[in-house]
């Protein structure tokens, strides 16, 4: 346990001092808050201010975008010796690999701050009740562990940085391919099947209903039970690649 | 664990698919010597260093690293072992310092230990003036040198080196070189693997040479260069009788002979006066030599002479004898 601190906390400092990671941290959230909501949202019509409807759509956008770092971390410590020097010293791959999840889900949290900082000058207003908004953090929470371990988990199936980088793209997309960004039925029937019934979905409604306090059926559990099972698949086929690494 | 050995493996052997890494390798490093693992690339020095520092397992054979054994006891091993590999695992972004504490907080000391640690072997190796300097800033040399000092934090008793100046320029090369002497001042066994002749003669009490997955030979410095002319005189001759004749006069002194070449070394110390009285000796009449050169030896001698093959070219079937 004292080690997964001590490699967060380093995690952490690399962070801070990466010019891509702060940009990636700060600068893009303002940059997509602006790029939906003051370029594309005048075309974009969803039954209500678009701003309203896009809120969770850019932060998850904004944690799949994260996953690159986290990746291309996780790779460099593993093709450039640090794991090596760390496992030799009795240090647990899973240690490391927390280390970089919750360093991962720190910039997910500032990124998402950004994010909901620049809604209400844009015209963003809550709904509902302080107990839905404290649920809504918590699927955040859940999608942001989810998909840093996930992202992890892709830096460790690569074989280089670079190609880390590269795996992530599929983690980048699903946002687009959700209710994140556009209604699901405003989509051509073939594209409607996928986005129904992918995890973004369900997360973006939950995140949108119990933000703005509207009904939300049962969707925050399927939000949950997508997370829970991303998570443990994640967690299991590291310990299998990170075993990979070692033969 | 005083008699012990510090590394004390036997008949290690690891493969990856039909491809042999080690063959059959035994290493005895005694407590508190340096000992080198000299030989090409595929040689099979970082497989054996792995596998000795536990990091991967052995197909065959058994080992024991400061007196435990490297599967069984391998978390005992962890505590009393580093490893520096061939790529300086450092961070970049963070500074030397924070890299040295990194270390210390990970080997269970203190905040306050780690980092009173950490300002005495930025001392030991020559960083302090860049202690609170970001790594990224380092020259190869200083990198390499944090390295080892990462290496050092903890009191290993064995301390693992693959390839530590592989890629370094000369007078980052001879900066390692003393700080791998001030890893010997804190009492730890050193294994070091290298690629060259010079730095396994200078910093190694012994020099086990591999190739194909194979100790050819080992010994001391000393007792390796007895085998291997530091220098040699090589001679080529007019033809075969005088090929016969010259290696009839040379007998054990011949360090390689090639009839087909009509080639034959000697050792040498290079001076004027050893090449002319050798000269003088073996060919009286002048009409035996046409040709001379004065070698120093490499790597590729040592091997040419302890396994009849270059380093770089290695036939499928080794037929040649020494």
């Amino acid at each position: 346990m004292s080690d997964a601190i001590t490699m967060t906390a380093r995690c952490l400092r690399v962070s801070r001092r990466q010019p891509d990671a702060l940009i990636m941290t700060l600068l893009l959230p303002v940059l997509l808050m602006l790029m939906f909501v003051e370029l594309f949202g005048g075309a974009i019509h969803t039954g209500g201010k678009y701003v309203t409807y896009v809120v969770p759509g850019v932060m998850l956008i904004c944690v799949a975008y994260n996953a690159g770092l986290t990746a291309v971390g996780v790779s460099h410590d593993m093709t450039g010796g640090m794991t090596d020097r760390l496992r030799s010293m009795d240090v647990r791959g899973t240690s490391l690999l927390a280390g970089h999840v919750v360093a991962s889900v720190v910039r997910n949290a500032a990124s998402m701050t950004v994010v909901f900082a620049l809604a209400f000058p844009l015209g963003f207003r809550l709904g509902g009740d302080p107990p839905d908004w404290v649920a809504a953090a918590g699927i955040l929470l859940a999608f942001a562990v989810a998909i840093s371990w996930l992202s992890a988990t892709l830096g460790l199936l690569a074989r280089s940085p670079e190609a880390a980088n590269g795996i992530t793209f599929l983690v980048m997309f699903l946002p687009y391919a959700s209710s994140a960004f556009v209604p699901v039925r405003t989509m051509p029937s073939w594209l409607q099947g996928f986005a129904g019934h992918q995890p973004i979905t369900p997360i973006a409604d939950s995140l949108r209903g119990l933000l703005l306090g509207t009904p939300i059926g049962s969707q925050p559990w399927t939000a949950h039970a997508w997370c829970a099972g991303i998570l443990l698949i994640s967690i299991a086929a590291s310990r299998l690649l990170f075993a990979r690494w070692t033969t | 664990m005083n008699d012990e050995l510090a590394v004390d493996a036997t008949a290690l052997e690891k493969s990856y698919g039909a491809v042999p890494a080690l063959a059959g390798v035994d290493v005895r490093i005694s407590q508190g010597s340096v000992f080198a693992l000299l030989g090409p690339n595929g040689a099979g020095k970082t497989t054996a260093v792995r596998i000795l520092s536990t990091l991967i397992r052995a197909d065959a054979g058994r080992a024991r690293v400061a007196g435990f054994d490297v599967i069984t006891d391998r978390h005992a091993v962890r505590r009393r072992i580093s490893l520096t590999g061939q790529y300086a695992a450092v961070d970049e972004l963070q500074t030397g310092e924070e890299n040295l504490r990194m270390v210390g907080r990970l080997r269970g000391l203190g905040g306050a230990e780690s980092q009173r640690r950490a300002i005495d072997l930025l001392e030991r190796f020559e960083l302090a003036g860049a202690g609170r300097r970001r790594v990224g800033t380092y020259s190869g040399g200083m990198r390499r040198r944090l390295d080892l000092a990462m290496g050092l934090v903890g009191d290993p008793s064995v301390v693992f080196l693959d390839e530590p100046t592989t890629g370094l320029d000369v007078r980052s090369r001879r900066e390692v070189w003393d700080a791998v002497g001030e890893l010997v001042g804190y009492g730890a066994s050193v294994l070091l693997t290298t690629q060259y002749l010079e730095e396994a003669d200078r910093l190694a009490d012994r020099i086990g040479l591999l190739d194909g997955g194979r100790i050819v030979a080992e010994g001391s410095p000393e007792e390796l260069k007895r085998r291997v002319a530091d220098q040699r005189l090589e001679l080529t001759l007019t033809d075969g009788p005088a090929f016969a004749e010259i290696a009839a006069r040379l007998g054990e002194r011949a360090v390689h002979a090639n009839p087909r070449e009509l080639r034959i070394g000697v050792e040498t110390n290079g001076s004027g006066a050893h090449v002319r009285a050798l000269l003088d000796e073996l060919d009286p009449d002048g009409s035996a030599v046409a040709q001379f050169a004065v070698h120093r030896a490499t790597l590729d001698d040592v091997f040419l002479t302890l396994t009849g093959h270059t380093n770089t070219s290695r036939p499928e079937v080794e037929t040649t004898n020494v």
